[in-house]
């Protein structure tokens, strides 16, 4: 089963995403915003990109690390998968993606919001859903 | 929570007030401008519920304005605008928005419709060619480090210096293009390497240039005294701050987070973080805002320029006049620090406007002389295919709604649910086939911005008006769409 799923919103980007821990969330987070975004890699020379963010919970951390993929992808035209969690602490997480370079990209995100952010835990593990600035 | 109908007391006829009974956090009501229809459009999404949010934040004077066109967003509603006292009211990053200085442009010229009809789909396919847009465009200026610091400090005048604006482009925008006190030391690394090769572009999502025609006047006065003549083509530029913008509000709505903790600040939602306007925070942002507004300001004066770059290439010696002259620019996603009444009494405030726009009145100051006696444009785009207007600001304005209109049509319907419903390609040929020459680099965002996603722009304008926070001008009828 899909991870993650749009649900409605007038404006902007909703995604919710569903995962077994807090690892998998944000790397499922990672995938459906890229799936969203309509992104599509060209064939070319794999980068592998490591990131670390420091943040005060981790809703704020689930925030820097999709931001910082968005930025990477604005600033040198790729798009990524792969996405994996070395670390996850409460306020520090490291991890990485492999990045190619951008075949299509249908849709440019803004940001990414804490509008009614929380990651809740649930019965099957954890679960969020993040509003995107489109 | 959804709220009903039933909570709103009319006070109005087109004016709808939610008392602080509804929520014991809310410290101001919620007043929404809107008809029957209308507000049962905002309350068929989380718009209000929003609404209700801001109106718990610290700080706020008078009541949350909600305007005809409001929109379910994130943290504020787009359409949203709320007032805080001065000195110790709060200012809040993300209820001004990621786009900082998102905005209109309308250029007015003297081009028939009937003459320049043979070349609309060169016209479209130059201004495709010659502004860039999409994701990831760069702009043909390239900034150095010290010239995108003098970009953040003088805006449009930056542009006027390098020969990309007229004098008369600076008198015809808000703030004259330039807000004071921009401060590029107040704005991350990030955001400037974001910005350096941005100027100049249009971006994506609901962003575009649009040639239109003046389609029908109602103030043929005011409409000559802004150079909008019946049958002659128009440009509007919709546009903002770009990934500079973007990165300012998200590094400060980040760094938010702890100061509003520090400050003892009880938020509804993350997003609404806010710090004391005179605190170093809320100063160090407010800097770093005006700088991604002057990026903004130039970055559409730009657009202007290519905008004309492109008459010149496909009109020259094929109309008389293939000129484009400034009518207005504004912003419809900012804070400023203005002087409005309440109560009687004049206060000194940061409005906070998000998906609304100023609309002083006639006689207020910072309108070009030229525009005194009529108040200030508001510029109205519509959805995709569908009509845009322009209004002027009234007295109404300064006495209910803090000098602000509505800024566009305003959505219904869910992007989800666009892409379900409309197929790009589809839409691209019904908008061609009613005579709208469409270029747009990615069919699945068209579909987004379908019209039927939208709400009646007509209907929006004449509540509007209706309930006097603007007035009607003109409509502009689009001929060709260029989108990112």
């Amino acid at each position: 089963m899909c991870p993650y799923r749009e649900i409605e919103h007038t404006a902007d980007w909703s995604l919710k995403v569903w995962a077994p821990s807090r690892e998998a969330l944000f790397v499922d987070a990672a995938q459906g915003m890229y799936a969203l975004a309509g992104a599509r890699a060209a064939p070319g020379d794999e980068e592998r990109h490591t990131i670390e963010c420091q943040a005060e919970d981790y809703e704020a951390l689930l925030v820097s690390w999709l931001q910082e993929w968005l930025y990477r992808t604005e600033m040198l035209g790729q798009v990524f998968e792969g996405f994996h969690i070395d670390r996850l602490t409460p306020t520090r997480l490291s991890g990485g993606a492999v990045g190619r370079p951008a075949r299509q990209l249908d849709k440019l995100i803004k940001a990414v919001t804490y509008h009614n952010l929380k990651i809740d835990a649930t019965a099957e593990g954890f679960e969020t859903t993040i509003v995107l600035d489109v | 929570m959804a709220i009903y109908k039933q909570a709103f007391k009319r006070i109005g006829d087109y004016v709808w007030e939610l008392g602080t009974n509804y929520n014991s956090n809310m410290r101001v009501p919620v007043r929404v401008y809107a008809d029957d229809a209308l507000l049962e459009d905002a309350l068929r999404d989380a718009s209000l519920e929003q609404a209700v949010n801001v109106a718990c934040l610290p700080g706020l004077v008078g009541y949350v304005v909600v305007m005809p066109d409001v929109h379910q967003g994130y943290g504020m509603p787009i359409g949203g605008v709320m007032a805080t006292q001065l000195p110790d009211g709060i200012i809040s990053p993300g209820s001004i928005g990621y786009d900082i200085n998102c905005g209109v442009r309308l250029l007015g010229s003297r081009i028939p419709l009937d003459a320049a009809e043979p070349y609309l789909t060169d016209l479209a396919t130059a201004l495709y060619r010659n502004c860039p847009s999409g994701v990831g465009g760069k702009g043909s200026v390239r900034l150095s480090g010290a010239e995108l610091d003098k970009v953040c400090r003088e805006g449009a005048r930056w542009a006027l210096r390098e020969g990309y604006a007229r004098k008369e482009d600076l008198q015809h925008t808000e703030e004259n293009g330039q807000m004071e006190g921009a401060d590029p030391g107040a704005v991350s690394a990030r955001a400037k390497e974001r910005g350096r090769e941005q100027l100049g572009t249009l971006g994506a999502g609901n962003h575009f240039i649009e040639v239109e025609v003046v389609d029908q006047v109602f103030d043929p006065a005011a409409a000559a005294a802004l150079g909008l003549s019946e049958g002659h083509l128009a440009v509007q530029i919709h546009c903002g701050s770009r990934g500079f913008g973007h990165q300012i509000c998200t590094d400060y709505v980040q760094s938010f987070q702890g100061a509003a903790k520090r400050y003892g600040i009880h938020l509804p939602d993350r997003e609404l973080v806010c710090a004391p306007f005179n605190s170093p925070e809320g100063q160090s942002y407010f800097s770093a805002m005006k700088a991604a507004a002057n990026f903004a300001f130039c970055n559409r004066q730009l657009l202007a320029h290519l905008a004309r770059e492109s008459f010149s290439d496909v009109l020259k010696g094929k109309v008389p006049d293939w000129d484009l002259h400034q009518v207005y620019d504004i912003t419809h996603n900012m804070g400023k620090v203005e002087t409005h009444e309440v109560g009687g009494v004049a206060h000194k405030l940061c409005v906070h406007r998000k998906g609304a726009t100023r609309a002083f009145g006639p006689g207020f100051a910072g309108l070009p002389d030229d525009y005194l006696p009529l108040g200030q444009p508001v510029l109205v785009p519509g959805s995709m295919g569908t009509a845009s207007w322009v209004l002027l600001g009234t007295a109404t304005t300064m006495m209910e709604t803090f000098g602000s209109s509505c800024h566009g049509a305003g959505r219904v319907m869910s992007r989800a649910k666009a892409k379900h419903e409309v197929r790009g390609e589809a839409l691209r040929q019904e908008l061609e086939a009613d005579g709208i020459r469409v270029r747009a680099g990615s069919l699945p965002g068209l579909a987004e911005e379908a019209p039927t996603a939208y709400k009646d722009v007509d209907h929006v304008i004449e509540v509007v008006s209706r309930a006097g926070i603007a007035r009607k001008v003109a409509r502009l009828r689009p001929v060709a769409v260029v989108k990112g």
